[in-house]
């Protein structure tokens, strides 16, 4: 897969849905478009049949949650004068238990679905992103329709990340247990869980309680830090960055 | 005699069986013999490997990897290392590339081997099981000698590989099992080094193959539970998004060693072998023609690392750490050590797919990064996903022991089905 043949496919995928894709770039050979719900299906179809794109497989759905992209746990630019820590409290994900989740609303275009496309005839990968609208309640139209591999990569974003796939023949969940309460990939679940199993003598059967066995703790903080691109890092390396 | 009313019952298969591979449970709907509607129920082993990801440094979890087809374990890490090495814009120099072309091929027949095993002992025959252990220990021991563990090695790095091949293959010692004659042959190819061993393994292991391929390919039984079964056309086959042996033993050529080459693929010659019919027992041929071309591959990699040294290795130390000789001199090199051991290193803001040709089809690891030095996002497309969610299309109208050849022809893995 060339750089000439993806920016070309980047520019055919232009020409062809225009303003339907709110987005298409290509980075590091990597062609990403991205479209509102209302217009998956009509583009999806075309794409896996129109001869100059042929998506024939869908490689991979994915949910994706954006909360709290891009936020880090450690101080980078200064240094306290008040104490030796630089960790600054924050709500990622190992450091709450279930009845401390925190309660977030009100942030737009936080889940995501995100589609990978293979063409065995042209030899071509595209993603494809589609932002739910509605946090509190994510809808994205379900593409089984198209591709009938995407039921079950669908249900399993729809059991990790809470994404409603609207005319999915059969949501249900797929790799939580049965009977399972959240959406444990969001990022307000908690890392550690939120029932935990064991068997109780007394009552001679395996009952669920809330987890007690473990403490949330962070081992590394998150860190970004101001040369988050690597630039001087690249510099310092000088030729040893790509290869020796 | 009165009418009698016939219905359809429900039956549970699993997850405690030994033809479910691990854990697979599937309720299915039976008509006498014969199956109505299958419906696999996963998740039993479901750990969140994705969301463990997102809590650790990016080099902690090239472990994980390991465990989600615990029988390809270097192939999962060379997909998970290869998103890092995308987003990061680094190459592996060009001795770890062909030392990770090498792996692969090897856990490939490693994969291929279990299968081939397995799938036998599923559908009645017990002694394949037994001769391809034999030399899937051979294979195991190369593992062990270049990482130190049997299976989980996490020997891919970003930026190379662990450390460079070893100069002494380990020898077995004598003990109360192997002794005097028995231990003289188990040692004869353990005398030089690794790459002595695997010239010795690779000339030795096409007539292995051919042991396996007597004890099926003609065999009457083998050909009566697996020819006609479970056919799979190629427009099925892409419909349901199949990759690996399941595409082309529905005759489509497509490989991504060959169409989107990546480590030292396209420096290696090989073919590709394609069934014809879309069955149990081609995707059987395919299969084991693939490890044919694997031990072409492992030989052409050993002859290009006798040939040529070199580093395995980037000197990059925002990416990889220093040796010790150079942390114990150098006060830089200490520093990058311990940010590296304690922080790890950051990742560009970005997304990236990596997919490499595993033995099972494609696994893919689509990564986000924010920026930070653990991911945002960790996604892994398991080909034994893909591959088990189309059961139902398949194997309805087929009767029940077909199920068995159906699993057993996916070469479903429950680590990288459930995660």
């Amino acid at each position: 897969m060339s750089d000439t043949q993806a920016n070309s496919l980047a520019e055919r995928l232009v020409a062809r849905f225009g303003d339907t894709l709110s987005k298409v770039e290509t980075v590091r050979g990597e062609t990403t478009a991205e479209l509102a719900p209302a217009d998956l299906l009509a583009v999806a179809t075309a794409l896996r049949d129109e001869a100059e794109f042929r998506f024939e497989e869908l490689v991979d759905v994915c949910g994706v949650d954006y909360l709290g992209f891009g936020q880090d746990e450690w101080e980078t630019a200064t240094v306290s004068g008040t104490g030796f820590s630089r960790g600054v409290t924050g709500q990622a994900q190992g450091r709450f238990s279930w009845s401390e989740r925190p309660n977030v609303t009100g942030t737009p275009r936080r889940f995501a679905s995100v589609m990978h496309l293979l063409s065995l005839t042209h030899n071509r990968r595209l993603r494809l992103r589609v932002y739910a609208e509605d946090e509190a309640m994510p809808m994205v139209p379900s593409v089984t329709g198209i591709w009938p591999i995407a039921n079950w990569f669908e249900r399993e974003s729809f059991d990790l990340y809470g994404i409603v796939y609207e005319g999915h023949p059969d949501l249900r969940r797929i790799l939580t247990d049965y009977g399972f309460v959240g959406h444990p990939f969001r990022k307000d679940f908690p890392l550690i869980g939120n029932v935990e199993v064991r068997y109780d003598p007394e009552k001679q059967r395996v009952i669920y309680e809330p987890v007690t066995s473990v403490v949330p703790r962070v081992l590394v903080p998150r860190v970004i830090r101001e040369d988050a691109d690597l630039q001087q890092a690249r510099a310092e390396a000088a030729d040893n960055w790509r290869e020796n | 005699m009165s009418a009698q009313e016939i219905r359809n019952y429900s039956m549970n298969f699993g997850p405690q069986h030994p033809a479910a591979h691990g854990v697979l449970r599937l309720v299915l709907e039976m008509d006498g013999e014969t199956v109505v509607k299958a419906d696999p129920h996963i998740g039993l082993l479901h750990r969140a490997t994705e969301k463990l990801a997102e809590s650790k440094p990016y080099n902690q979890s090239i472990g994980y990897m390991d465990r989600l087809d615990y029988v390809s374990m270097m192939c999962n890490e060379h997909g998970y290392v290869r998103a890092i090495e995308n987003l990061l814009g680094i190459e592996a120099p060009i001795r770890a590339q062909y030392i990770r072309t090498m792996f692969d091929e090897i856990t490939r027949i490693l994969n291929h081997l279990m299968w081939v095993g397995s799938n036998a002992l599923d559908l009645g025959a017990m002694a394949v099981f037994l001769y391809a252990f034999r030399e899937r220990e051979e294979l195991m021991d190369c593992y062990e000698a270049v990482s130190g563990a049997r299976m989980h090695a996490t020997y891919y790095r970003p930026g190379g590989v662990y450390r460079d091949l070893p100069n002494q293959m380990s020898q077995y010692r004598e003990s109360p099992w192997h002794k005097g004659k028995d231990l003289k042959r188990l040692n004869q190819w353990r005398e030089g080094s690794m790459l002595d061993f695997l010239d010795a393994f690779t000339d030795d292991f096409p007539t292995k193959v051919d042991e396996y391929e007597e004890l099926l390919t003609n065999n009457r039984i083998w050909k009566q539970r697996t020819v006609g079964i479970g056919v799979v056309s190629p427009e099925h086959a892409k419909a349901w998004g199949m990759t690996g042996a399941m595409l082309r033993g529905s005759g489509i050529e497509w490989d991504l060693r060959k169409k989107q080459p990546y480590a030292a693929y396209d420096q290696v010659d090989f073919d590709i072998p394609v069934g014809v019919n879309g069955d149990c027992y081609d995707r059987y041929l395919v299969r084991m023609e693939e490890m044919r071309q694997s031990n072409r591959i492992i030989k052409q990699c050993v002859k290009w690392l006798r040939e040529n040294s070199g580093p395995v290795m980037l000197s990059n130390y925002k990416v990889a750490p220093p040796s010790r000789e150079e942390m114990k001199r150098d006060m830089e090199a200490l520093i990058h050590h311990f940010k590296l051991f304690t922080e790890g290193y950051g990742v560009p803001a970005g997304e990236s797919y990596a997919a490499v040709e595993a033995p099972k089809g494609e696994f893919g690891v689509y990564m986000i990064s924010d920026g930070a030095n653990k991911p945002f996002r960790v996604k892994v497309r398991a080909p034994g996903f893909a591959h088990l969610s189309s059961m139902d299309s398949i194997v309805s109208g087929h009767m029940l022991a077909d199920v068995v050849a159906m699993i057993g022809t996916y070469d479903i893995v429950f680590g990288e089905v459930d995660r």
